[in-house]
């Protein structure tokens, strides 16, 4: 395979670009590489493995200023560099910066599909909770207070499996 | 534990069967996590990440699948070891560029592998020979529910499981197959396939996956985009993607033997040459033309070669597979010799190609179809 950019020499440097659905090739030769500063350190990687624009973005989020992951210690230009966060505390840190970032590369920026078991649980516990509450507001609103006590009970017991499964 | 007795031979590998395998070499799905403490394994210092391979390793070597598994971290392999890994797909080769502070787990019928401290503190994934994707993804889906009751997983409600690399996040998962395509690239209709797989959101790969070349007119097809879709609908939409591959496949190789029959049979003929001839053959080259070799078994060219000779030669004939077999270190041109000498032994059973499918030998079918 050639460089794309001399057409002489052969590629030893392969450059891939994907943004939204579209992808970039670009095949270089080590001197084309250095030339257009492929091995530079000034070289944003995330720019490189996540879409043109990637490191800006982030940048621009956080109005100029270097922000720091009070978990890691990672830092924004530490992205630039690699492309990659530091710990899964990060994705909070730069939450704003990335939004645009996820849109951009993927189908959606809401997970869906598998969820840990135990979270599975808790989180149906509480959506069960909110839910009973709701009632239980209705309930005493109207002054029905027979069902306000059922529904009382049933919130001590869900509750009590919430605790429970936040144990495990 | 040595890696050379672990590993399954290559003869055995290569007889495995599965769906499509015509045309799907494998299946695989790998899934990334991340412990919920702790730095990803680019950020962390080493201390740390030695302690996480410490945690999770034994969580791993504990589950019924890993019953007999081979276990090491990559500073005890040596770089032969790590090579054949590479070489058999089952780890990356940046993984084999790790040493302390990173592992390999492997179970004993090499379906399931995982890297500890890759990219991500977990990279888990099942294989299965031909196309069975489904099959693949229940397999490694069941580990990790196994593996989430004793490991706490860095997960959000909102961004799903958290990976190091945006690019991974979600579902975290990666279905890929690998197909090998002597048709559409013969055809020249391979740019416009990649093309329009590209278009739907799927990346097209060379053999050992990110920025390499495709090799012996293997390609690998992935999904690209983790966050937003459920794991079984990305499994869901590679298999429709994959059908259809397949069929222009094959719909390329009948329309190249019904148009341009000698244009096929000159390209085999002449791989079966050089192949069975040669005193001196780079890696590369081999694959490029054991791939028309398959090519010729599956159209009927080789009634008397055994399918799985071809697929062996793959493994066999790459570069520390072929040192495996040899004490001293070979350096390159030496193992272009032996590689040579190799071909020459195993392709002599082999008679030349015949001059047309089912001409050859009579009572044999063309196809291998009634």
């Amino acid at each position: 395979m050639l460089c794309s950019i001399c057409k002489e020499k052969p590629a030893t440097v392969f450059l891939t670009d994907i943004k939204g659905d579209k992808m970039h090739k670009v095949d270089l030769c080590e001197d084309c590489a250095k030339n257009k500063g492929v091995n530079d350190s000034t070289f944003a990687l995330a720019d490189m493995l996540l879409g043109l624009g990637a490191s800006q973005e982030i940048e621009s989020a956080s109005g100029g200023v270097d922000v720091k992951c009070p978990q890691c210690g990672f830092s924004q230009a530490d992205f630039k560099k690699s492309g990659r966060l530091g710990c899964a505390a990060c994705y909070q840190t730069f939450a704003e910066g990335l939004e645009g970032l996820l849109k951009s590369m993927h189908k959606g920026t809401r997970h869906s599909g598998k969820v840990p078991e135990n979270l599975r649980q808790k989180r149906d516990y509480s959506e069960q909770l909110s839910q009973l509450q709701k009632k239980l507001a209705k309930a005493i609103e109207t002054e029905n207070f027979e069902a306000a006590a059922q529904l009382r009970d049933e919130i001590k017991q869900v509750n009590n499996r919430l605790a429970s499964a936040l144990v495990a | 534990m040595d890696l050379n007795q672990f590993l399954v031979s290559t003869a055995e590998s290569a007889q495995r069967k599965g769906p499509h395998d015509r045309i799907v070499m494998s299946s695989r799905v790998r899934l990334a996590r991340n412990l919920k403490d702790g730095a990803f394994p680019g950020w962390a210092k080493k201390p740390e990440r030695v302690r996480v391979l410490e945690l999770i390793r034994p969580a791993i070597e504990s589950l019924p699948e890993m019953k007999g598994a081979f276990s090491a971290t990559m500073d005890t392999l040596g770089p032969l070891d790590k090579q054949l890994l590479v070489e058999r797909h089952l780890i990356s080769r940046e993984h084999a560029a790790r040493s302390a502070g990173s592992g390999v787990i492997l179970n004993r019928d090499e379906t399931l592998c995982v890297m500890i401290n890759e990219e991500d503190h977990l990279r888990m994934q099942a294989l299965r020979p031909g196309l069975q994707l489904r099959q693949a993804w229940t397999a490694i889906d069941r580990l990790d529910s196994e593996l989430e009751r004793k490991l706490s997983y860095a997960f959000s409600n909102d961004l799903g499981y958290l990976t190091a690399c945006p690019t991974n996040l979600g579902t975290g998962i990666r279905v890929s197959a690998m197909l090998h395509l002597p048709g559409l690239v013969l055809a020249e209709q391979i740019n416009p396939i990649i093309q329009s797989v590209n278009k739907l959101g799927l990346a097209v790969r060379g053999l050992y996956g990110e920025g390499t070349e495709a090799l012996g007119n293997v390609f690998q097809v992935s999904n690209q985009m983790t966050l937003g879709e459920s794991e079984s609908s990305i499994v869901e939409r590679l298999e429709k993607v994959l059908s259809q591959i397949i069929e222009h496949e094959e719909n390329a190789r009948q329309t190249l033997l019904e148009k341009k029959p000698k244009t096929i049979y000159n390209h085999i003929g002449r791989a079966y040459g050089i192949l069975a001839n040669a005193h001196s053959i780079s890696s590369k080259e081999t694959m490029n033309l054991l791939s028309l070799l398959r090519l010729g078994v599956e159209v009927g060219l080789f009634p008397t070669m055994q399918g799985p000779l071809v697929d062996e030669l793959f493994i066999l004939t790459q570069p520390a597979h072929l040192q495996k077999q040899h004490s001293e270190k070979l350096s390159a041109e030496e193992r272009d010799l032996l590689r040579a000498d190799m071909l020459r032994e195993r392709l002599k059973p082999v008679s030349r190609p015949v001059a047309r499918p089912g001409g050859g030998v009579p009572g044999v079918d063309k196809t291998g179809q009634a």
